[in-house]
């Protein structure tokens, strides 16, 4: 006697003869008719017309008949509101019921009918549910009051339903609170302002942390998906709550591992870095993700999704568990490929033998789609650990050697990106490369090969000829092969003009005239201007030096990285995209971001939520050079995402164009009155802060003859970096312009650089005014910033630092009880000492010197014989720090204490101390 | 959360859906048996589409699609749906096509019982098994007879108590505790017979029937070999913190009370070889010779060994001679089985012959892996050892055993 009996049918037909069932006086056969109707609904099978016959056996005794109308009302009440009215009488009385297994249910079905009419009814017998005695019934109610939600959002709030469901979450009963919980966080995840409704406090948070323990698993992966919203006040609160989630971590179900894994991550943003606390959680949360991957499939690429994260937002969490990552031949691809990623990630100096001996087993794999992926991972190593270079080099030739066709396309163009970074190193392979011609038949690997062979013209003997035979199906060739056969030959007749003539020639025939592709005709006209107005100039275009790549360049955005972190173990974390991208009707959504540590709340608080979008300069330039590195190095999910690691004069490539362009030049050449203003205060001014002397920045050598010393300076409350710019080339230099990279401090020039022309061997000096209201990006050092110079020869990169004095703000004198307090509020933790060596002067002239730095002293006291000197400086991004000098006299060496909420300042403010104090 | 389950069989057929929500059509299968067409045996487990996510698992030869609407944790889906394919293996010993037709009430009544508006209610067995009985023949009689139903008319108890996995009132004439210790080796040995990697998976699988309420203590006597553990919900993480003892009142019957990793601290032992030579020139026959020998099996026998090579795909037939077990040459799928049983110290078990190749094929891709099975009785091969077991809460002396077993897991030899 099985349930297949149920879909036996005799000619009459289904309908009719469950309709006579339904309406039998015997209650067995009622029961079996029902379960037939289920049946029938189970496999899709429309059986609505039958709805009042059902709900007529409604009334009845038997929970299982009760249970079996119940569910066939959820499914067609919808279809027929008015018919379901019939039912709501049941469901009142039913939720009176003695037993609350029967109240349960009755308010768990209302719940589920989305119909008007009935929610109306609903309202009282839920507000008494969730009163209930009994557990049961109100951790059933809780769940309907999401429902109810769902149907009817303002229904719920002006019933009062959403403090009731707070109240729950102080239930003496853990199940009833996860549920509570699971309805709020659903209730908050759709509001329609994207602004959560309810928000938690510590005390809510305690009651979370204890419901925790005893609740099921499901409600514990609740609890902590609402623990990761939460932004603790202070380290130590963030500490106490990952004490007590970190037993989680060996739960046995893998979705709440995965939320514990994310409330830590999110946590330990606030605890600081070098604490033995946040070494000993890193430690810990490595082995349950490293047993994640003994799972079953599904369970893997999850948590490998999830780890690709991990891995780059905290690279030591995983870095000895290379081996894990290992592919097993059995693997399903999916997660076959993503371990290749995560393997790449984690490849280290360290590591590297083992990586590239496994990377070559791969390659040699049946699947046609991991074995390109291997391959591709050989060069992705080579650009990131260059001490391997060779190795992968060598390891990718014998791969070479194999003939296999997709094999050796796909060795090629990582061949081509190895050549970008390393230029100069390896062109001995070219001959090998070069052998391969004819099996090359994807666009890709074509293009590369092309661009290899342009790129070398002048050490490949019989490049005009292999280009040539290019030329031949040129009108049949992918458009990316096209542009890059054209800039290939350019850069060959540039190379090599005695015997190229004729071939320039065609090709840019080819590609003004018989070509429609309006990219390719637009390159060949560019080219052939260049060619025929000033070959000069089209060699420095078309020859120039072209920017590194570097290894970086697959990594997520930070921010959008940060935001993921926030939302492992969800779908967002699968997608590595975030949730306002994909999920529909979230875009009022707000997005979630990691907290600030404290101290650094304005650091990090100005940085840009939003990616940055302004096109990937390297993109751009290597679509002029066409070099296409942006199609060249595999960017898995995130190609919408511009990567923008470099960002600088993103958008002003045009002038390189036209070699210095009108609009350019004007732009330039009209000397801006701020910067005159500031120039003529510099000089004039009187403040004695020190300022170092200029340094070298930029060499002739490397500035194509534009040389640049600088210094950055603070007069009058306004920084500036003075520079001297030097035209050691023979032409004139015109078109400049200048950007900073995205810096700790968030530096940025408030006007443009009034430089015009620069004649050959003429020198210029010039005063920038900088505010600090750019984009802010942690730099390693703090004060590194990254400068980018643009003439009309080419844009130029350098580092230098920031002296951090000249961003000592002059209102940075505390009062000294404020001093007092702030010195006891900051932990011990945040103290940093340091001997200063060669200490002239009293205490007194030193405290003077100081205060022309912005230093400012706030208290003079002396103990046993030794000055101490209190003193208190204050940061452009409001970043305070305590100081604490201890002199003795007669010593040249002073003892110095610093204390801040950020104590990453402490190494250039010691730096700073060392300078300041050197000065007679 | 889960909007709604459809369950579709191996030809793609749509046999079960359930909606927790509104009825979402089946039309979104679409999506999930078009990814199947694309790639039948690696359906990724989260499809996105255009409106809907569909989180799949595959299990016994059938589907299950659960559909989400929202932004969700997906292995909160994915470990749902195992809990289900669980439970239907608990209540109908399996989990196929014909059986959950066989049973598409009770399936529904479970699922029903299983998830609220797409939150988790009951994954308990012990909880369902309650509030449902699970069918077999007597009691469908007796209902027929009677008039009772299978489905309970009281709320469970153990459903709100601190101990959910456990009923009150359970009673045994025979008191007894089973614990398996099953080790599994993961492992890839290299060509050169290097071991690449290799790490330990291991399970405490109890059975424990047990009268009343007890209390037991698990210890084991060298615990600092683990370097992870995941544990069943009942056993007391503060005193594994403290003490390194399994603290727990037990599920009733069957369950996993503990899962470990061992990898990095320790050397893991491999306890098999296999000597392997495959020679293949162009055009002509190959030859293939394999031994398999015991390795660190601390003089255990090395039990239900089987071979799965995992030939090139040149390799048209094989003719071999076996001096022990039996082997199966599959040319479509090419892999060559071979089912040794027992290893014989004394006369290691050898495999070779000829194999034949396609003429004209390219030999130099060859790249075969070797996959190992083996079961080794009355040894962990981590050596880890339990200790003793104690019993508290109940007055009767309960009788105790247990078990360790050897398995290989993914054990890869590469070629």
């Amino acid at each position: 006697m099985t349930d297949s009996k149920y879909f036996t049918t005799t000619k009459k037909g289904e309908i009719f003869e469950l309709k006579s069932e339904l309406n039998n006086d015997k209650k067995e056969k009622k029961k079996e008719a029902v379960k037939k109707v289920i049946a029938s609904m189970t496999v899709g099978k429309d059986v609505s017309a039958l709805f009042p016959d059902v709900v007529n056996c409604m009334q009845t005794d038997n929970l299982e008949l009760k249970k079996l109308v119940y569910l066939y009302l959820m499914n067609y009440a919808k279809s027929q509101p008015d018919m379901a009215i019939m039912a709501v009488n049941t469901f009142v009385k039913d939720c009176e019921d003695p037993n609350p297994l029967i109240r349960a249910l009755a308010v768990r079905t209302m719940g589920c009918i989305r119909v008007d009419k009935i929610t109306e009814y609903l309202c009282e017998p839920l507000r008494k549910c969730l009163k209930d005695e009994d557990p049961y019934v109100r951790k059933t109610a809780a769940v309907c009051v999401a429902k109810l939600y769902d149907i009817s959002s303002s229904l719920v709030e002006d019933q009062g339903f959403l403090d009731q469901l707070k109240d729950l979450l102080s239930d003496s009963n853990p199940m009833v609170v996860a549920n509570a919980v699971a309805a709020l966080s659903e209730i908050n995840e759709s509001s329609p302002t994207g602004q959560p409704l309810v928000e938690f406090n510590t005390n809510t948070i305690n009651k979370l942390l204890t419901a925790l323990n005893e609740c099921t698993e499901w409600g514990q992966v609740f609890i902590l998906d609402s623990l990761a919203n939460y932004s603790p006040k202070d380290e130590r609160e963030a500490q106490s709550i990952c004490e007590r989630i970190t037993p989680r971590l060996a739960h046995a179900n893998a979705a709440v591992v995965l939320s514990a894994v994310k409330v830590l991550m999110k946590l330990m943003e606030i605890l600081s870095g070098d604490s033995d606390f946040c070494a000993t959680l890193s430690k810990k949360l490595a082995p349950p993700l490293v047993t994640l991957l003994s799972s079953e499939p599904e369970v893997q690429y999850v948590a490998l999704r999830n780890i690709n994260l991990i891995v780059q937002k905290r690279p030591d969490i995983l870095k000895h568990e290379m081996k894990v990552f290992f592919v097993k031949y059995n693997d399903p691809i999916y997660v076959k490929l993503e371990k290749l990623d995560i393997m790449i990630r984690l490849a280290s100096q360290a590591n590297i033998a083992q990586v590239l001996s496994e990377l070559k087993e791969y390659a040699t794999e049946v699947d046609v789609d991991f074995v390109r992926k291997a391959v591709r991972a050989i060069g992705r190593c080579a650009i990131k650990v260059e001490p391997s270079a060779e190795r992968c080099v060598s390891t990718l030739l014998d791969l070479i050697q194999t003939k296999v066709n997709y094999v050796v396309q796909e060795a090629i163009v990582v061949i081509k990106d190895i050549f970008r970074k390393y230029p100069n190193k390896y062109e001995s392979i070219i001959s090998t490369l070069c052998e391969n011609l004819d099996t090359l038949d994807e666009p890709e690997a074509r293009a590369s090969m092309v661009w290899i062979i342009g790129e070398y013209a002048e050490r490949i003997d019989n490049a005009d000829e292999l280009l040539d035979s290019f030329l031949e199906g040129f009108a049949d060739e992918n458009a990316q092969v096209q542009l890059q056969l054209l800039t290939a030959v350019v850069k060959l007749f540039l190379k090599r003009p005695a015997h190229t003539q004729a071939l320039v020639q065609h090709v840019l025939s080819l590609a003004t005239q018989d070509s429609d592709n309006p990219d390719l005709r637009d390159r060949g006209f560019i080219y052939w201007r260049l060619l025929s107005t000033d070959p000069a100039a089209a060699k420095e275009v078309v020859l120039a030096d072209k920017p590194l790549i570097s290894e970086e360049t697959d990594l997520l955005e930070p921010t959008l990285l940060d935001e993921l972190i926030c939302h492992i173990s969800s779908l967002a974390s699968v997608y590595h995209k975030p949730p306002t991208a994909f999920v529909e009707g979230r875009s009022a959504g707000i997005r979630k971001s990691l907290p600030a540590r404290q101290g650094s709340a304005e650091e990090s608080g100005t940085a840009q939520p939003e990616a940055t979008v302004i096109p990937n300069q390297e993109s751009l330039i290597g679509d002029l050079l066409s070099m296409d590195i942006g199609s060249s190095i595999p960017t898995p999910a995130v190609s919408a995402q511009p990567t923008s690691n470099i960002d600088l004069l993103g958008g002003g490539l045009d002038s390189l164009l036209g070699g210095g362009s009108g609009t350019d030049l004007s732009a330039g050449s009209v000397p801006t009155t701020t910067g005159l203003l500031g120039d003529i205060f510099g000089i004039t001014t009187t403040s004695t802060m020190y300022t170092p002397p200029k340094a070298c920045w930029l060499p002739a050598e490397k500035g194509k003859g534009l040389e640049i010393w600088g210094a950055f300076s603070r007069r009058n409350g306004q920084i500036s970096m003075d520079l001297t710019f030097t035209n050691k080339a023979m032409q004139a230099m015109t078109g400049f312009a200048i950007q900073f990279n995205k810096n700790s401090f968030g530096l940025a020039p408030s006007a443009p650089l009034n430089i015009g022309a620069l004649q050959p061997s003429q020198s210029l000096e010039t005063g920038l005014t900088l505010n600090t209201n750019g984009p802010v990006q942690r730099m390693e050092p703090l004060t590194t910033l990254q400068v980018a110079v643009k003439n009309n020869v080419d844009i130029f990169y350098y580092a230098c630092q920031i002296p951090i004095q000249i961003l000592f703000i002059e209102d940075g004198q505390l009062d000294k009880r404020v001093f007092l307090t702030t010195w006891k509020d900051i932990p011990a933790a945040n103290e940093v000492q340091y001997t200063l060596n060669e200490v002239k002067g009293t205490a007194d002239t030193l405290a003077n010197k100081m205060t022309h730095n912005n230093i400012f002293t706030i208290a003079k006291r002396n103990v046993e014989g030794q000055d101490m000197l209190y003193q208190s400086l204050k940061l452009t991004n409001n970043i305070w720090v305590l100081l604490e000098l201890k002199l003795q006299p007669g010593v040249t060496h002073a003892t110095l204490s610093l204390k801040s909420r950020s104590v990453e300042v402490a190494a250039p403010i010691f730096q700073a101390y060392d300078t300041i104090l050197k000065l007679v | 959360m889960i909007h709604s389950l459809f369950i579709i069989n191996s030809s793609g057929d749509v046999f079960l859906e359930k909606h927790w929500r509104s009825v979402v059509s089946r039309s979104v299968c679409d999506y999930y048996l078009e990814a199947q067409r694309a790639n039948p045996n690696d359906v990724p487990p989260v499809i996105a589409t255009p409106h809907h996510y569909l989180i799949s698992i595959q299990r016994g030869g059938v589907s299950l699609v659960a559909v989400c609407m929202q932004e969700v944790p997906p292995l909160f889906v994915i470990e749902f749906l195992h809990r289900v394919v669980d439970t239907f293996q608990d209540y109908f010993s399996d989990c196929t096509e014909s059986v959950i037709k066989e049973n598409y009430v009770v399936v529904y009544e479970l699922l029903d019982e299983m998830l609220d508006n797409g939150f988790p209610l009951a994954t308990e067995s012990n909880i369902l098994k309650e509030l449902i009985k699970p069918p077999n023949i007597l009691r469908t009689i007796a209902n027929t007879v009677t008039g009772k139903s299978n489905v309970s008319d009281s709320l469970p108890t153990g459903q709100l108590s601190n101990i959910p996995w456990r009923r009150t009132g359970v009673k045994y004439t025979n008191n007894e505790a089973y614990f398996d210790v099953v080790e599994e080796v993961d492992a890839i040995i290299d060509k050169a017979g290097v071991t690449v990697f290799a790490e330990i998976q291991g399970y405490i699988d109890c059975c424990i029937k047990l009268s009343g309420m007890p209390d037991l203590t698990l210890s084991f006597m060298n615990p600092r070999l683990f370097d992870d553990v995941s544990f069943h919900p009942c056993v007391r993480f503060r005193r594994w913190e403290a003490e390194r003892v399994l603290s727990f009142i037990p599920p009733d019957g069957n369950f996993r009370l503990m899962s470990y990793h061992i990898s990095s601290q320790s050397v893991v032992a491999i306890p098999i070889y296999v000597r392997h030579n495959l020679s293949i020139k162009t055009g002509e026959q190959g030859r293939l010779d394999v031994t398999v020998g015991p390795k660190q099996t601390l003089g255990r026998a090395v039990e239900g060994v089987k071979i799965e090579i995992l030939m090139p795909k040149c390799i048209l037939n094989c003719c071999l001679t076996s001096n022990q077990g039996k082997y199966n040459y599959d040319p479509v799928s090419k892999i060559l089985h071979w089912d040794i049983g027992r290893i014989d110290v004394t006369k290691l078990p050898n495999i070779r012959g000829s194999v034949s190749i396609a003429t004209g094929a390219n030999t130099s891709e060859i790249n075969p892996s070797i996959n190992v099975h083996f079961t080794i009785n009355q040894l962990a091969i981590s050596s880890l050892k339990v200790n003793r077991l104690d019993m508290y809460g109940e007055k009767y002396k309960p009788f105790k055993g247990v078990k360790y077993i050897t398995k290989a897991g993914r054990f890869q030899i590469r070629m």
